[in-house]
């Protein structure tokens, strides 16, 4: 046994939820895509605020 | 001439007030009653918890801006409400104790024609032994003299990470029946973004502790989004957002007791856990602020008035049933209190029919389990229905002409995960409705392509941009008015 971890625990609370790849984590600071989805989300939130209204 | 008295001015109070202001302050008298002598916008209290930000930039004084206007401001705390009059006068009235200094301590009687209690919570640190920054050793978010004190003590742990030590970070709900789970959710990314900005992030663990049965509950029975070809719940991407970060979560704990360094916490098993700590920010649960209230013969009918946990009742529908026979239709609409015409609840000064999530008790009989939410975007877009109500009703309206049950409303919730201009991001979040309604949306409550998340920069400038928008606004600035709530 030399004791060198060459293997990795699973079944850890950190071992399910999905994670983001490098293109996705890429994206959300990608100045051009943000900036479109500054606007998409702005819209969204104005469609939203529209139908709440009474 | 009618005389409309609102008792708070946070971000429900002060809504009100702007709109009477604007809408029948000359003809009304419109009279504010806060104990504090400024305006908080609270959910920029994160950015002062963590350095980000200073205290004059999330708060003004509120008497500066009031001055402006035909508002009459009194700093005072709100200690009873005599809806019948006494026996010396029969006109209603409230009664009042001066925490302004030249005054401290004088009572008053303020008559009213309109009230709108727009109180807020206690902050009910007391419910969990050691608690809370003033008689407790965790830190807190909820004023702007807290972050303060937080970001002080975070900057200490800071250094002393610097100089090799390493330490525990425990942020999240600070007892079984905690709301506002979004406060810490916002604050846990912060300061795990300015230790890493610091470069001592892998000096720290940090853990996550709260109430909600699931991660990414927040008091409203969590959400299902559209997103990669399936519709998910958001506790999916709580869940990547903690693990993308390397911090630990518990949750379904009620956190009973604090010593110094020291957490405990009952789980849902009923089995009983220690969390050392360095340095925790825990919210406390929220209760009424314990207002009185009294009849015409002076009898006390704070039990008719309000609910047990101090929150005033409104036109819900407060017969319990049990959770799933909940409705939408429980919720209320008006915010005008059955037992009096001229008396509103706004914010989370009205008591909510029931929780949003399920009921949950831990095998010790225990409640564990995050209570409803009411801040922010519900709690302007309630106020505004209540100020287009009163200004219907003093112009000859014989009802409320104005509703906004949280059934029938959306949010929209943007939680800052690291401020940055380029290299920020927050989660950017919207509900529709805030309360589910299974009878007309029957799977998952709410409307799927109105209620959708993500995270990215868009949302952090999303953030930083009403930070300024609405201080903007509530700062009476020309042009207020067109401004979204």
């Amino acid at each position: 046994m030399s004791g060198k971890i060459t293997n990795r625990e699973p079944y850890q609370q950190a071992y399910y939820p999905p994670a983001p790849t490098g293109f996705t984590r890429y994206m959300r600071t990608s100045l051009i895509w943000q900036a479109i989805r500054f606007l998409v989300i702005n819209l969204k939130i104005l469609k939203l605020m529209a139908k709440s209204h009474h | 001439m009618s005389r409309i008295v609102i008792l708070g001015a946070g971000i429900s109070g002060h809504t009100v007030a702007r709109y009477l202001n604007k809408w029948v302050g000359k003809q009304h008298e419109i009279v504010v009653v806060s104990p504090n002598a400024k305006w908080n916008w609270i959910p920029s209290n994160i950015w002062v918890g963590v350095g980000h930000m200073k205290e004059e930039e999330v708060t003004f004084d509120l008497a500066k801006v009031y001055g402006k206007t035909n508002v009459d401001f009194r700093q005072a705390k709100a200690l009873s409400i005599n809806p019948e009059g006494n026996a010396d006068s029969a006109s209603p009235f409230v009664t009042v104790e001066y925490t302004k200094a030249e005054k401290a301590g004088v009572q008053e009687n303020i008559p009213y024609d309109y009230l709108v209690n727009a109180t807020g919570p206690k902050l009910n640190f007391g419910a969990t032994p050691g608690l809370g920054p003033e008689h407790g050793h965790t830190v807190s978010v909820c004023t702007a003299g807290h972050a303060l004190e937080a970001n002080k003590k975070l900057q200490e742990t800071i250094d002393a990470m610097k100089a090799g030590e390493n330490k525990t970070i425990v942020i999240g709900t600070g007892h079984g029946m905690c709301t506002c789970q979004g406060a810490a959710f916002e604050y846990i990314y912060n300061v795990d973004h300015v230790l890493r900005e610091a470069g001592v992030r892998e000096m720290a663990r940090i853990i996550w502790i709260s109430n909600e049965y699931e991660l990414g509950d927040f008091g409203m029975g969590g959400v299902h989004i559209k997103r990669g070809g399936y519709v998910t719940n958001g506790k999916t991407f709580a869940e990547s957002l903690m693990v993308e970060r390397g911090i630990e979560w518990i949750t379904r704990a009620h956190v009973n007791k604090v010593e110094a360094g020291k957490i405990h916490y009952e789980a849902m098993d009923g089995s009983y856990h220690e969390l050392a700590f360095d340095f925790s920010m825990l919210i406390p649960p929220f209760a009424g602020v314990g207002l009185k209230a009294f009849d015409k013969a002076g009898g006390d009918i704070t039990s008719q008035v309000f609910a047990p946990n101090g929150f005033m009742k409104v036109d819900a529908d407060y017969t319990p049933r049990p959770y799933l026979e909940w409705s939408a239709k429980d919720w209320p609409s008006t915010y005008q209190t059955p037992s009096y015409r001229n008396i509103f609840a706004v914010g989370i000064a009205f008591a909510p029919p029931h929780l949003i999530s399920k009921p949950m008790q831990s095998a010790n009989g225990t409640a564990i389990n995050p209570t409803a939410p009411r801040t922010g975007m519900p709690s302007a877009a309630m106020a505004k229905a209540v100020a287009m109500s009163i200004r219907d009703m003093l112009n000859g309206s014989e009802k409320p002409t104005h509703t906004a049950s949280m059934a029938e409303m959306g949010a929209a919730c943007v939680a800052s995960t690291g401020s940055d201009i380029f290299k920020g991001t927050a989660a950017t979040m919207t509900v529709f409705p805030v309360v589910p309604d299974f009878e007309k949306y029957p799977e998952y409550g709410r409307d799927i392509d109105l209620t959708f998340g993500e995270i990215g920069l868009a949302g952090h400038w999303m953030k930083y941009f009403l930070h300024h928008a609405f201080i903007y606004q509530a700062k009476l600035k020309p042009g207020w008015s067109i401004l979204p709530d």
